[in-house]
């Protein structure tokens, strides 16, 4: 029974992968965001011994305990989807992506699932001191947890410390150390817990501005709204930081990434940034002639500073990358689309003559073939690329998001000063609008989140593996309608849980920490 | 001493194989909640059950997790060919863990729109579904499964790696009536150890003596089961492969001889089926021992221990192939590289850190046995 991969098996796959990262996606930021709230109160408490802050601690340990839940059923779809509908990839890279997957199970799984039973259930079982520990050992678990999948993340966008083996036919890891501590993995790792800690302090906010609304539980919410606003704004601060660090990374290792996000087709020396745009909906393709933008405002030469510290840096835009020519970061020549694909072509020659002389024993040929391979390995994937446009990613999906994530970052900063402000000077109860926009902002927090995966994962396609495996050769050998079937019913599965959950958050909101 | 590519792989199907015996143990959990309709007359004894095993499952969660996670590491092609061929089984499994993963925080919570009959009842369909369905996923270890590999295909425009040979993608493995019985036999053994850590961790006379009638029965059946398994498995060809050059062939009785040449997984198994008998033996003699899921919990860890290591040891194809038989799986063949093995053996020995500090906690937590009065008194349960 010989299936092909059909493009619809592949667009399910995706969709269904998308799916569940969107979902796990919902509940791990506030996890991580929540837990560090909880963590300091509790140091409040314990330090303080004041029970007030006990009892905050025990509220939000309530609604932690209900998103914690979800975020684990959709976590164990996640990480075996790689087995069930990704064979290939997993195979394929499997040497080098599995390691951080099992460090996670073993070091940042176990210590929250051990740690968290003391959280929950330990208030009267062990001392104040060790159920604090506890506490920070959830945080700590949710962070190693968040490395160790953001160091696997980031190995797929940038993939160091790996060498190629015909013997074998995958990729291997030949340096733990690049892999587990490339300067990309570090990068997302921040990002991404800042904007989980930016999330945190956004739904404890928005939560605690409800019972503002209410005029119940004042000292409750105003504490709660003092600590979230203090964390938000510094976490939002940092987080524009790690925002540029990331820009730059993606610019030196994703160079169609950059332009994707930024819709730059052809690019130059002291480009600028795009502040707001309307791209063009007629140019479907890089080279059609048609305009980019149907209006923007750009901020002169901050692309080019962003890309490469330099007001009048070169930065390549779409048609550059596939058509080559310009010096690249590596002050090499950029290879064109064209030139890449043969290398390509030839690397998967090479390998397919080199088994073949393995099956035939004949060294020398090995020998050769196993040389020729080498030279091209570096752009494997993109023999498996038929056009150009292929190699482009979903311009308008990227600029978009990227622009959403950015407006709202900016958003949160004004946000959490002003509650900050607000609260200190105890002014809240003053601006129902206050209140009304903090509940607000809570989706709004979950749109920045999810813009910024998008803007991650949608930016670097068709690649699963940076120039290394397009996305469509990872797939298993399923039937579509197989994998049709499972996605309706997690998308089902998940939506319905949802709705469960934001009803008992809801429930547990209104019953208050007094209850 | 020299560490070799062949030992690495070797020490790593080790871990892998005691990784299977605590996500055995811990699936005590699952076994608990099938009883939850045959065990518990009334919401007292339900809300006992449910938050007795409910303050492990994040472990068991967990264990499941890290088992796939340290397979994918360690033996990529196993991670690839399984989950992609069997697509069916597996999804149907992780399907009733997400179930699973939300009911026990659910259930009781106001607001959670399908009532608490709805998330017991999802508790219980994974107390059942999921140790009979990951037992006989399991299975093929011994009777195989209808895949080829193809390592030539990335040398393809559209490559087809693994190809599996049923259209019931996992689910064929259900026909066979040896992995019937080894499913029921580790179903069993799951609802023995429930009642084991009910026995030990609840303080609530008339349950746990009804968990003790419940013990007899459910001994039986998984020693009936798993014995009836066990002696197929000793008369049973398997596949063996010839170290130097890899290729794989049938050798009768090759589990019998693999427990004869490997005398110390002999010893492990008998200890095993020793502390497994002594667990029953002594709580069905004194009504007072509360201790019994220790060496039965044992047991089962050495028991999923010693199959594994008779499964993958000794050059044995520990997951054969039905329909190519060179394309059977072998700890050699199916291996991440010497680097990697190599990294993680050094990155197992924090393994010792982590189990000792859950068993810590585990002892801090289960000190005191759980009473039908603390769960009034306190605010936080399932």
């Amino acid at each position: 029974m010989i299936e092909t991969l059909s493009s619809d098996l592949v667009f399910w796959s995706r969709a269904q992968f998308a799916l569940t990262a969107a979902y796990h996606w919902i509940f791990v930021p506030l996890t991580i965001g929540l837990v560090f709230l909880i963590a300091v109160m509790e140091s409040m408490y314990v330090r303080s011994g004041n029970e007030f802050w006990k009892r905050c601690c025990k509220f939000w340990s309530r609604l932690f305990a209900v998103n914690f839940a979800m975020g684990v059923a959709t976590g164990i779809i996640l990480e075996f989807q790689f087995g069930t509908n990704w064979s290939n990839y997993s195979w394929f890279v499997g040497d080098i992506f599995g390691a951080p997957l099992a460090i996670e199970g073993i070091f940042a799984f176990f210590m929250e699932a051990c740690f968290i039973a003391v959280m929950f259930f330990g208030w009267d079982k062990v001392s104040k001191r060790f159920h604090l520990a506890s506490t920070w050992l959830v945080f700590v678990g949710t962070c190693l947890s968040a490395w160790w999948i953001l160091v696997a993340n980031a190995w797929m966008q940038n993939p160091v410390g790996t060498q190629f083996n015909p013997d074998m036919v995958r990729n291997e890891m030949s340096d733990f150390w690049a892999v587990a501590f490339s300067k990309t993995a570090a990068v997302k790792f921040l990002h991404s817990v800042l904007s989980g800690l930016m999330l945190g302090a956004a739904f404890v906010t928005g939560v605690s501005a409800w019972f503002v609304l209410k005029h119940r539980e004042k000292k409750f919410a105003l504490s709660s709204i003092k600590l979230s606003s203090l964390v938000g704004l510094a976490a939002t601060l940092l987080l524009i930081l790690t925002g540029d660090m990331s820009a730059y990374d993606v610019s030196k290792n994703q160079p169609m990434k950059l332009a994707a996000i930024e819709g730059l087709y052809k690019g130059g020396t002291s480009q600028d940034l795009v502040a707001v745009g309307l791209l063009n909906p007629d140019k479907k393709t890089y080279n059609d002639g048609k305009e980019e933008f149907l209006f923007k405002i750009s901020f002169p030469n901050m692309l080019s500073f962003l890309a490469t510290r330099d007001f009048d840096g070169y930065v390549p835009g779409i048609s550059d990358i596939i058509e080559g020519g310009y010096t690249n970061s590596d002050n090499q020549r950029a290879l064109s689309f064209e030139e890449k694909q043969l290398k390509g072509r030839q690397a998967i020659n090479s390998l397919a003559l080199y088994r073949q002389a393995k099956a035939d024993k004949d060294t020398a040929a090995m020998n050769i073939h196993a040389r020729e391979l080498n030279d091209n390995i570096a752009c494997f994937g993109y023999g498996y690329i038929d056009k150009a446009e292929d190699s482009v990613p979903n311009v308008p999906l990227c600029f978009y998001s990227f622009r959403l994530m950015v407006l709202l970052g900016a958003y949160f900063v004004v946000f959490f000063a002003l509650m900050l402000f607000l609260s200190k000077r105890d002014m809240l109860h003053k601006y129902r609008w206050t209140q009304y926009l903090a509940i607000v902002s809570i989706f709004l927090a979950y749109i920045t989140a999810q813009s910024g995966w998008i803007v991650a994962e949608a930016g670097r396609q068709p690649w699963a593996i940076q120039d290394i495996m397009p996305v469509g050769i990872g797939v298993s050998s399923v039937s579509v309608s197989g994998v049709q079937t499972t996605f309706m019913i997690f998308a089902i599965l998940f939506t319905v849980m949802l709705s469960a959950m934001i009803g008992i958050m809801v429930k547990q909101i209104r019953k208050g920490p007094q209850n | 001493m020299e560490i070799t590519y062949s030992f690495l792989q070797h020490y790593w199907w080790f871990l892998i194989s005691l990784l299977a015996g605590l996500l055995v143990f811990m699936l005590f959990v699952q076994g608990g909640n099938s009883f939850i309709y045959s065990l518990c007359k009334d919401e007292r004894e339900r809300m006992l059950l449910v938050n007795c095993t409910g303050r492990k499952w994040e472990l068991s969660f967990t264990t499941l997790v890290c088992f796939g996670g340290a397979f994918f590491a360690s033996f990529p092609l196993f991670y690839s060919t399984s989950f992609s061929g069997g697509y069916a089984l597996w999804m149907i499994i992780l399907f009733t863990y997400v179930l699973h993963a939300v009911s026990y925080e659910f259930q009781t919570k106001a607001g959670n729109i399908f009532g608490r009959k709805t998330y017991r009842f999802m508790l219980f369909l994974n107390g059942l579904a999921a140790p009979f369905l990951l037992a006989a996923a399991l299975s093929v270890f011994f009777t195989g499964a209808p895949f080829t590999v193809n390592r030539d295909a990335f040398a393809m425009s559209a490559p087809q790696m693994i190809q599996w040979q049923s259209p019931w993608r996992g689910l064929e493995s259900l026909a066979n009536i040896w992995n019937i019985l080894f499913a029921l036999s580790i179903l069993f053994l799951c609802r023995y150890l429930a009642l084991q850590y009910i026995i030990n961790s609840v303080d609530d006379e008339s349950f746990v003596l009804k968990a003790r009638k419940r013990i007899p029965f459910n001994a039986a059946a998984f020693l009936l089961c798993f014995v009836a398994f066990f002696v197929h498995l000793m008369l049973s060809p398997a596949c063996s492969y010839t170290p130097a050059d890899g290729q794989i062939h049938t050798v009768q009785y090759k589990y019998l001889q693999n427990l004869a040449d490997m005398p110390l997984v002999a010893a492990l198994l008998l200890l095993a089926v020793a502390l497994l008998l002594y667990s029953l033996v002594r709580t069905l003699a004194r009504k007072d021992y509360k201790r019994g899921i220790w060496p039965a919990g044992t047991g089962s860890v050495l028991a999923t221990l010693a199959l594994m290591l008779l499964a993958a040891w000794n050059n044995t194809a520990y997951y054969p192939s039905l329909t190519d038989l060179q394309s059977s799986l072998t700890i050699e063949n199916s291996s991440s590289s010497f680097f990697t093995l190599k990294v993680m053996a050094f990155v197992s020995l924090g393994i010792p850190v982590v189990l000792a500090y859950i068993a810590y906690v585990w002892k801090k937590m289960n000190k005191k046995r759980l009473s039908s009065e603390e769960l009034a008194e306190s605010e936080e349960k399932y």
